[in-house]
């Protein structure tokens, strides 16, 4: 048997055995069935949410949420990063404050969010952008320090001013870490948005997740965790493809 | 030869590493003259401070004391009068081979036509116009190297300085280069410094050999090198001058291991 | 543009990291750095109260936080709940890390095994973990079980992709030179397999402690009496700024610790990447 048969056989065992163990547990009982919802429960309660609209609607507000937080994140980690890198006293200065944040879990500033930002979006988007900036920013700074001194040394000696090296060595030199950067932080805001939305929110995948809870209804939280972690995936393929189209020098065939 | 006057001139240049008090001489009183279009070799042993000197002549490095002047004008820095061609090759990775050796005339702004002549003419000089489009990462070391020497002609500075370019080649892609770099300098004619540490390659190449004592550097010995411009390896003459070479390289690798 | 990188022969001589500044220098900087942060904050909060731009216990200074950290060193309280905190990290990243790293080298080392795990952790892996949190509050209810079990599965996956990847990437040169000179089996594996993989499963056991840290805070804002995640959610029913915020950097503190002691351990275990 080949790997990518046994893969897929791992794969499709799994859920027979998941099948198995669920339409068991309801026809002897063990637990109380509900605790162990059948993979054809799981898809009805993805149908029906689908059906009325329930599902998009929760997903885009998710969405929406990481989008703003990100795009505003990644704009700031960008920027900074790179001033900072490039400016020896600037890095000098932040390196120790930001040693200092990075340790505290993000989502132990959840609640000051909320208390600062009140129970509304601006609360949200501003602590994904909170959470995602800092690994974002030191990664980007990072990436922009390793930047070969031979490569500056070689394009200075051709003749390039200092801004010629900023756009056409460190720049470029800087990209795949830059990329790995983003990359990242688009994971943080998946994982970190789910707990936001677990507290206090009238919409998205995480009070979705958090009202099969209420309601007693794990169906409706392996719906949303599957609808999230479709969400992560497909926007991980989208970066990765744009990465390779992006950093196709790296390794050319 | 010498009526405009030598093109480089290093003049009693010195260079110490680390913090004042604890500092290590590398460089002691360099004094050296390479006229217009000779090739000059600097042979040491390994740290006798033959890079730190081509690196300072390259605007890399500032001299602890001295000068280094070109055409009769003070180094300050890095410029595109003197190209660099570098043992790592420091090729630009996300940089076509193309668009490796327009990164200079693409700095003057040339216009776009004559910058694709420029292009072809030295894809064409070190023999790789079939390459063009490859990425750096699809050549082998030594096509890596020559797209390095190709950007530097295509600067078209007033001299090359060449740090151990072929020093991370295999011994046949090495000799190769060697007879290329030889063929081009027949047809260019630049101002080169090379450093080497292989004496093979310092006499096939070098109009002057300029050996280096071990740290702190001082020059030991200058050998004017008086062979065709076409040279033989196995020639008895070429190997006269490796054995004398030798010789007095020898006793300043002995005194590192003492 | 003129500040902006370091003067030309600086950048050509030391690259964009700079020449290294003597220590004391460098040190007097960072303390430098810090003390400004604390002083901005302090005349921020200060600002806050002066021109009453709103309710000043929204931004407590910096005095404030440590003071309440303090009175809750002196009364006890903070040690419970540090306490609650350190054991069901302990526990849930102990077992996290046990499974993780025990079934990564059979992944990394038996074709079979990655054939079968692998792909199942691919599907679990997008999944953020936070999603399955109320999974796990579901099944075994509020107490500790849920929260030890919910890192413990937090944990396992960058664990077992480090160790799986360590294993890999093993140059086979080496398991052949071992080989050639009579290494088979457990002794394959005891002496050239695990030491090979060790910096990168040290990696995966930094990123787990990381991500320990990272999720106890939620679960336990989430139906928990004790734990420095009640105390901020706590702190935010009744306003409780300082709280909140000292709870934090106490968090904070431990992560750093968590942090330090894997690296202490990776110096240890592995002096041969690094030797003095």
């Amino acid at each position: 048997m080949n790997a990518a048969a046994t893969r897929a056989a791992a794969l499709l065992g799994a859920l027979a055995l998941w099948a198995a163990v669920a339409h068991g547990n309801a026809w002897l009982g063990v637990v109380n069935p509900v605790l162990l919802p059948t993979p054809g429960e799981v898809g009805r309660v993805g149908l029906e949410l689908a059906w009325s609209g329930e599902l998009t609607r929760h997903f885009l507000t998710s969405l929406g949420r990481v989008a703003q937080g990100f795009g505003l994140a990644s704009l700031a980690a960008l920027g900074l990063g790179l001033l900072v890198a490039m400016c020896v006293p600037l890095r000098l200065m932040a390196e120790p404050v930001i040693e200092f944040v990075r340790p505290i879990p993000p989502l132990a500033f959840l609640p000051m969010f909320l208390v600062w930002f009140g129970l509304g979006e601006a609360s949200k988007i501003a602590f994904i952008g909170y959470t995602t900036f800092f690994p974002m920013f030191v990664a980007i700074a990072a990436s922009v320090l390793r930047v070969d001194v031979v490569l500056l040394r070689a394009a200075a000696s051709l003749g390039a001013s200092r801004a010629d090296l900023v756009r056409r060595v460190v720049l470029p030199a800087a990209l795949p870490g830059i990329v790995v950067a983003l990359r990242v932080g688009v994971g943080l805001a998946l994982f970190v948005i789910v707990g936001a939305e677990f507290m206090g929110a009238d919409a998205g995948l995480g009070h979705l997740i958090m009202e099969g809870r209420t309601f007693f209804n794990p169906a409706q939280i392996v719906m949303g965790a599957l609808t999230l972690g479709l969400l992560g995936s497909l926007i991980n393929t989208l970066l990765l493809t744009v990465e390779r189209r992006l950093l196709r020098w790296r390794a050319a065939a | 030869m010498m009526a405009r006057g030598p093109k480089i001139q290093i003049q009693r240049v010195a260079k110490s590493f680390g913090a004042p008090g604890r500092a290590m001489p590398a460089l002691e009183e360099i004094d050296l003259d390479v006229a217009e279009r000779e090739f000059v070799c600097l042979l040491g042993p390994s740290g006798c401070g033959k890079s730190t000197l081509l690196n300072i002549v390259a605007g890399f490095l500032v001299p602890t004391t001295g000068t280094v002047l070109v055409d009769g004008r003070p180094v300050s820095g890095p410029a595109p009068e003197r190209g660099v061609v570098f043992q790592e090759y420091a090729l630009f990775p996300w940089l076509t081979v193309t668009g490796n050796v327009e990164f200079g005339p693409l700095l003057q702004s040339r216009p776009a036509a004559d910058r694709r002549r420029t292009v072809d003419r030295y894809l064409d000089l070190v023999g790789l116009s079939a390459h063009a489009d490859k990425f750096p990462v699809q050549l082998s070391g030594g096509m890596k190297q020559r797209v390095a020497i190709a950007r530097a002609l295509a600067n078209n500075p007033a001299v090359i300085l060449m740090d151990e370019p072929f020093g991370a080649l295999d011994a046949q892609t090495r000799e190769v280069l060697q007879d290329e770099l030889s063929r081009i300098q027949r047809v260019e004619h630049k101002t080169i410094l090379f450093v080497t540490h292989s004496i093979r390659e310092a006499v096939y190449l070098a109009d002057r050999v300029v050996v280096m004592t071990s740290v702190p550097g001082r020059i030991k010995q200058v050998f004017p090198i008086k062979l065709p411009e076409v040279r033989d390896r196995f020639a008895h003459e070429f190997t006269r001058y490796e054995s004398d070479i030798t010789r007095v390289l020898r006793e300043e690798v002995a005194k590192v291991r003492a | 543009m003129a500040q902006f990188l370091s003067s030309v022969p600086e950048l050509m001589d030391a690259g964009l990291r700079g020449s290294r500044l003597p220590r004391g220098r460098a040190l007097a900087l960072r303390l430098a750095a810090i003390v400004a942060f604390l002083v901005l904050w302090s005349l921020l909060s200060g600002a806050v109260v002066v021109l009453k731009l709103f309710n000043p216990i929204f931004l407590p200074g910096p005095w404030l936080v440590l003071g309440s950290v303090l009175d809750m060193a002196v009364r006890g309280p903070l040690w419970i709940h540090l306490a609650a905190t350190l054991e069901r990290v302990a526990m849930g990243f102990g077992a996290g890390a046990a499974l993780g790293v025990a079934l990564g080298l059979a992944a990394g080392h038996l074709t079979p095994v990655r054939n079968v795990v692998e792909p199942l952790v691919e599907v679990l892996r997008p999944i953020p973990p936070l999603a399955l949190l109320p999974m796990f509050i579901v099944w075994v209810g509020i107490g500790e079980a849920s929260k030890i079990g919910f890192i413990t599965y937090a944990t396992f996956f960058p664990i077992f992709l480090t160790t799986v990847t360590g294993v890999r990437q093993i140059d086979p040169l080496l398991v052949r030179a071992a080989q050639s000179l009579g290494a088979r089996g457990v002794a394959l594996f005891t002496r050239v397999i695990l030491p090979a993989a060790l910096p990168d499963i040290l990696t995966g056991l930094r990123l787990g402690v990381a991500l320990a840290f990272f999720v106890i805070v939620i679960s336990e804002f989430i139906g928990a009496e004790h734990g420095l995640g009640y105390l901020i959610n706590d702190g935010r029913n009744f306003f409780l700024v300082p709280q909140m915020l000292g709870a934090a950097v106490v968090l904070g503190l431990l992560g750093y610790a968590g942090n330090g002691l894997v690296r202490l351990l990776e110096r240890r275990l592995t002096r041969w990447q690094h030797p003095a």
